[in-house]
């Protein structure tokens, strides 16, 4: 038996989003998979929302969670307890499939098809389909179109189906770890695609465990671990919710002395490198340099997504 | 600055469905293209059933089964094995993969209608079918020295390539039910044996009594009886009989394929 534990919840941001319908919606939604003693639960007690014009990354390690989110929120699999709606309805529902696009980690393709083959199978299940030509233009596959998927590298055939989900001209889309894969010139080509289409009014969904990516890209990040969301915000607020700054210097304070200091969250030392992850700076540098006239080397830094990352789920297994 | 507007807005679109017979077409013709770009299955499929009526055919030359010529009378066990092993691999082993892959979770997750992407493999194996039996026929007509009444091969074809639609549904419940790297060996592993049994090699009559007393349990013998009594060599049972006994086999092996297509919504792949 597990408790429940609140998720850290801060302010979204004053986008007036929250008035906008719901496209896609979790609630309370469990996901176990086998059964008996042998049962993992995948997804836990999870509330989800996802509104138009909004780019809703989620992150978290491998294992947290977020590929099951996706399946139950595109029908591909039920919630074991609790709800998933697309648009208000069962996700399974033909109708209710028209509106979206999909992206999935790993789909096989049938190697003997060329890519217009493809996209022109994956138009006609749409009553609306794009035009064909700026699907391959948006996708990056033009000069492509005629070559059977088989013979494609790993990244071509990553962006056929960035073109697959294209097709439909959807409302919400919903990419399960898109850039995968995909070398850094790409990546930057297809966050813009991801970038335009939120811009449009369409909802994207994607998953990550780049942090980069979600810090880039995202106006809202779900950190998930372990099956739970343990944060929900813009990327600052994910960040304000950790030290926001990091100190390092060349001095000889020791460890110990320099966690009393105000507003320090952890001290740690590396050789003659003291690192000190602060909230505010200042209290802390004018300690450091009061209590260490010897101090050199000395930098500030904003912390990284990552570091707000690690500090979320270290948070979360201490507390487990 | 410009502003690129690559995609229409979505909002205030008319509720309208893609064209439904252009969606079933694309579906089939794409299964034809799989076919073809893999000439190896398709070689395998069609030729190993001619070969076997030539080699076997040949060797008995001359002789009777069924109150026939050898060579009519394999018209309709060589046809029959031809077509259930079209149907049964062309549908299990393909289903399996694709399951397997992944690739049918794609289409999944897309407003694809199920039924597209089994209609269309459905017309693919009835397809090849009637290929593996216009060849044999034309062989028997020649080589076998076959001389039959006009209706007699369009009832025999008739049958045989029909017999594409229940082998079919077999096809389909062995690929929801194995996975995509034993398919190839479960199926041949069922089927050969099967085959056998069914007197799809060697007429019932000559096989062993204990043979002969389980045959009446195997769909294909019942298939191949029934493409036997459109000759005149049916070894014994009505048509009725034999086609509600196909039909029944029918319906339990989509029962068993559709519970297959619930389950996979329970899983990680599918």
């Amino acid at each position: 038996m597990t408790t429940t534990r609140p998720s850290t919840t801060v302010p979204r941001p004053a986008s007036g989003r929250r008035d906008l319908p719901v496209l896609a919606e979790l609630r309370c939604a469990s996901k176990t998979y086998g059964k008996g003693g042998k049962a993992v639960a995948a997804v836990r007690d999870l509330d989800l929302a996802v509104r138009p014009g909004e780019l809703l990354a989620v992150l978290g390690p491998n294992g947290a969670g977020k590929s099951t989110v996706i399946s139950m929120l595109t029908g591909l699999t039920a919630p074991t307890s609790g709800a998933a709606l697309l648009f208000g309805q069962d996700p399974r529902g033909i109708a209710v499939r028209q509106r979206i696009g999909v992206m999935l980690q790993a789909s096989g393709v049938p190697e003997t098809l060329r890519v217009r083959e493809l996209l022109t199978a994956f138009r006609g299940y749409y009553a609306d389909p794009l035009p064909v030509g700026t699907v391959i233009a948006a996708a990056g596959l033009a000069g492509l179109e005629n070559r059977l998927f088989g013979a494609l590298s790993g990244g071509q055939q990553r962006r056929v189906l960035f073109g697959i989900a294209l097709c439909g001209n959807p409302e919400l889309l919903f990419f399960d770890e898109p850039t995968t894969g995909l070398d850094p010139e790409i990546r930057r080509t297809l966050w813009a695609t991801l970038r335009e289409l939120a811009g449009s009014g369409r909802g994207v969904v994607l998953t990550t465990h780049y942090l980069e990516e979600a810090d880039a890209l995202a106006d809202r990040i779900v950190v998930m671990d372990g099956g739970r969301i343990i944060a929900d915000g813009t990327p600052s607020a994910i960040k304000s919710l950790v030290p926001g700054r990091r100190i390092t210097a060349r001095s000889g304070v020791p460890v110990a002395e320099a966690q009393g200091w105000p507003a320090v969250h952890s001290a740690s030392r590396e050789g003659e490198w003291l690192t000190l992850l602060v909230g505010t700076p200042e209290p802390a540098l004018a300690a450091l340099l009061s209590c260490d006239p010897q101090v050199s080397g000395l930098t500030v830094t904003e912390t990284s997504l990552e570091e707000a990352f690690l500090t979320l789920t270290d948070r979360t297994e201490s507390a487990a | 600055m410009t502003i690129r507007t690559t995609f229409p807005p979505t909002a205030n679109r008319e509720p309208s469905r893609p064209s439904t017979f252009r969606l079933y077409r694309t579906e089939a013709r794409q299964e034809f293209l799989k076919l073809i770009r893999l000439p190896i299955f398709a070689a395998t499929t069609v030729a190993l059933p001619l070969m076997f009526y030539v080699i076997f055919g040949v060797t008995f030359a001359g002789q009777q089964a069924g109150g026939v010529g050898v060579t009519t009378y394999m018209l309709a066990t060589y046809g029959a094995f031809g077509v259930i092993g079209a149907a049964l691999f062309g549908f299990g082993i393909s289903v399996a993969v694709e399951r397997g892959q992944g690739w049918m979770k794609l289409k999944r997750v897309s407003p694809m209608p199920p039924l597209a992407y089994f209609l269309a493999k459905v017309i693919a194996s009835v397809t090849v079918a009637a290929v593996i039996v216009a060849l044999m026929f034309v062989l028997g007509a020649t080589i076998g020295g076959v001389r039959m009444p006009p209706t007699e091969w369009i009832a025999l074809g008739f049958t045989l390539v029909a017999g594409a639609l229940p082998f079919s549904a077999m096809g389909l419940a062995f690929g929801y039910l194995v996975g995509p790297n034993s398919a190839p060996a479960v199926l041949n592993l069922a089927w050969l044996p099967m085959a056998f049994a069914s007197g799809l090699w060697i007429p019932i009559a000559q096989l062993p009594d204990v043979v002969q007393s389980t045959a009446g349990y195997l769909p294909p013998y019942h298939f191949v009886q029934l493409a036997l009594g459109t000759i005149g060599a049916s070894e014994g049972g009505s048509p009725a009989m034999h086609l509600a006994v196909l039909l029944a086999f029918t319906a339990g092996f989509l029962a068993v394929a559709a519970w297959g297509f619930r389950r996979d919504e329970g899983r990680t792949y599918g």
